[in-house]
């Protein structure tokens, strides 16, 4: 194990799950810490601050938006990444509204998982094709009420979202576009800022069912 | 699951015994249903039950005081409630029919005290009339309390009655507001009879301080009994729902698992099995959007279910928005049903697919990773890709193209224009 080794930690209530993303990726991260319920999850994040969080959406005792908002502000440099089985716009929006940087379904391969942590580490942003469909559908149709640019995503966004719901990696969306792979994060990443801070009322519809607001 | 349609299982059974017990039966009241329900227990015509009490009523009101009692002690009878439909026994029992009855017991009564007018009886100074208010509010009181106890059983019954409940609850409450005033007015105009106005007026005044302390002391125990019976209600349909889900993953997971132990040895048909579960309990959780016979985007998920069992692979679909089926529609889903085919025969197992329905166009892109191929290489006679899904495309005012290249997998992608089209 080297120092150059992201440090993770898997907050999942099921044990299975948390010994799969281990035997998974144990080889090629150091993960420092595994906890099974939300309020394990706070201590362990507080104690270990590790690079990447990798969290379950429902969990006992706390679910993991509330995780992310407990501990964010006392872990700045740790980012989080939600790994889920839900396809429920609520989970999503709930998630990522609280801080994560990504949100990718559980049936993902240990490679690109692999791929998703480092880049979550780096400060990116990882959509899967299932969020990305999610968010073409929140800012399509009717423009919202209060149309400022954050209720709105440009056409270069628009093409990534597309490309990303067609199950393109992002290297492959960035040769299709005749991008830098650096470019194609930039725009996730500002899409990202506009899933979280946006008005748009569907998003605060969801984001209002779980009290999130 | 929470708007899901309850099924059988989730009626409530009813707890009153079997045995013959007097009761008040829904159909066939006038009031309450009192003389029905003794007349039933003892064997008698209603007309009998109705005339001794009507009779009684005239000899110094001890009909009315019986009658009330009855009220009050017999239970509603509940077999009717299950068996009929509870929003059409609600609404029609609390506007029309419940209005004519009352509206005929009303002109009964006129009629009566016209009676009693014309046998010389002193009605209109006396305190009859007032009397009459009084008991004609409290009847309009009692019978909100017979009505609220069955929209409770409906409700509990089938929790999908819930809609209707509101409108019947504000009817409800001004039945309730009716009542009380009129029996306000009533007993006061006995007052003012009887005393005088200044002393009505005092008696008010007594009345209301002493109501208004009674309510002060008693209010945090009515409160929160009643918090407790909200509580305990919303306990049940969480139990309810509990055991929906238990029963299905009795039903369906267990028997998957079952089949998944016998079929161990062979790793494909294992795969199979845990992905057409893991998309039917999906599917169950987070409730179906439409109807696949209808919808585009409930038709291509069920096609896509339907491709994946028959080819043990794995597609990634993800849907924005929806459109209603028509022919060019129709078309596209077919052409999106082989373009799936050949992504799961050939594709190594996984793929994305991807519609959106646009302004004008709904597009679908179907992708693999598999080999790839060169299009061109393939024969023209051939069927499959140039036919089943270019061809009909074209044929059909839709664009068509297949991108692949050897090594990079397969994209298909899919066009047509639609009139109806918008984003959801």
């Amino acid at each position: 194990m080297t120092s150059s080794q992201l440090r993770v930690v898997i907050v999942d209530d099921h044990v299975m799950v948390r010994s799969g993303v281990r035997h998974e990726i144990g080889e090629h991260v150091d993960i420092v810490g595994e906890a099974g319920d939300g309020i394990e999850a706070v201590q362990v994040i507080l104690a270990t601050r590790p690079d990447v969080v990798l969290l379950d959406v429902h969990l006992p005792g706390a679910d993991g938006a509330a995780v992310i908002s407990t501990c964010a502000a006392q872990v700045p440099e740790t980012r989080f990444l939600a790994l889920s089985v839900s396809d429920a716009p609520e989970d999503v929006v709930a998630v990522v509204r609280s801080g994560a940087r990504g949100y990718v379904t559980k049936n993902i391969t240990g490679p690109q998982l692999l791929e998703a942590i480092t880049r979550v580490a780096e400060g990116d942003a990882v959509f899967s094709p299932r969020l990305a469909g999610f968010v073409l559908d929140t800012f399509a149709g009717a423009p919202a009420a209060n149309d400022e640019e954050l209720d709105r995503l440009t056409p270069r966004e628009l093409e990534v979202m597309r490309l990303i719901a067609r199950g393109y990696t992002y290297r492959e969306a960035a040769s299709a576009l005749f991008l830098s792979v650096k470019t194609i994060e930039t725009h996730v990443s500002a899409v990202l800022r506009k899933l979280q801070l946006s008005d748009r009322h569907e998003l605060t519809r969801w984001a209002s069912a779980r009290r999130l607001i | 699951m929470r708007n899901r349609p309850s099924d059988g299982n989730t009626r409530v059974v009813s707890t009153v015994p079997q045995a013959p017990r007097v009761a008040r039966p829904l159909s066939g009241r006038i009031i309450a249903g009192v003389a029905r329900g003794l007349a039933e227990h003892l064997n008698l015509p209603v007309w009998l039950v109705r005339l001794a009490f009507v009779v009684l009523t005239l000899a110094g009101g001890l009909g009315i005081v019986l009658y009330g009692a009855f009220w009050v002690v017999l239970p509603q009878s509940v077999d009717a409630v299950e068996s009929s439909n509870p929003a059409d026994a609600d609404a029609g029992d609390q506007t029309d029919l419940s209005a004519m009855r009352l509206l005929s017991v009303v002109a009964l009564g006129a009629g009566a005290l016209l009676l009693l007018a014309a046998l010389g009886v002193d009605v209109w100074n006396g305190s009859l009339l007032p009397a009459l208010l009084a008991i004609g509010g409290a009847v309009l009181v009692w019978q909100q309390a017979d009505a609220d106890q069955r929209a409770q059983w409906s409700a509990s019954a089938t929790r999908v009655a819930r809609q209707g409940a509101g409108s019947a609850a504000g009817v409800g409450r001004w039945r309730i507001i009716t009542g009380i005033a009129l029996v306000v007015v009533g007993l006061l105009g006995i007052l003012v009879n009887r005393a005088g106005p200044a002393a009505a007026l005092q008696a008010l005044a007594t009345a209301v301080l002493l109501v208004g302390g009674v309510a002060l002391v008693v209010f945090p125990w009515i409160y929160r009994k009643w918090r407790d019976q909200a509580e305990q209600r919303r306990q049940f349909i969480r139990s309810q729902e509990r055991a929906d889900v238990a029963a299905h993953v009795h039903d369906s997971v267990l028997q998957t698992l079952t089949l998944i132990q016998r079929n161990a040895s062979d790793p494909a048909e294992v795969a199979r099995l845990a992905r057409a579960e893991e998309r039917a309990l999906r599917s169950w959780l987070y409730a179906p959007t439409g109807d696949p016979m209808r919808t585009f985007a409930a038709r291509l998920q069920s096609d896509a279910a339907e491709v994946e069992q028959a080819y043990a692979a794995t597609l990634d679909v993800v849907i924005v928005g929806d459109i209603e089926i028509d022919k060019e529609i129709a078309v596209l889903l077919a052409a999106t049903r082989e373009a799936m085919v050949n992504a799961a025969r050939h594709g190594g197992g996984t793929a994305a697919v991807y519609a959106e329905v646009g302004e004008g166009s709904v597009e679908v892109f179907v992708r693999d990773r598999g080999p790839g191929f060169d299009l061109s290489a393939i024969p023209s006679d051939r069927h499959g890709i140039r036919e089943s899904i270019i061809g009909r495309m074209e044929r059909n005012g839709g664009s068509a193209e297949v991108v692949s290249r050897v090594g990079a997998g397969t994209e298909i992608r899919l066009s047509m224009p639609s009139r109806t089209g918008e984003a959801a």
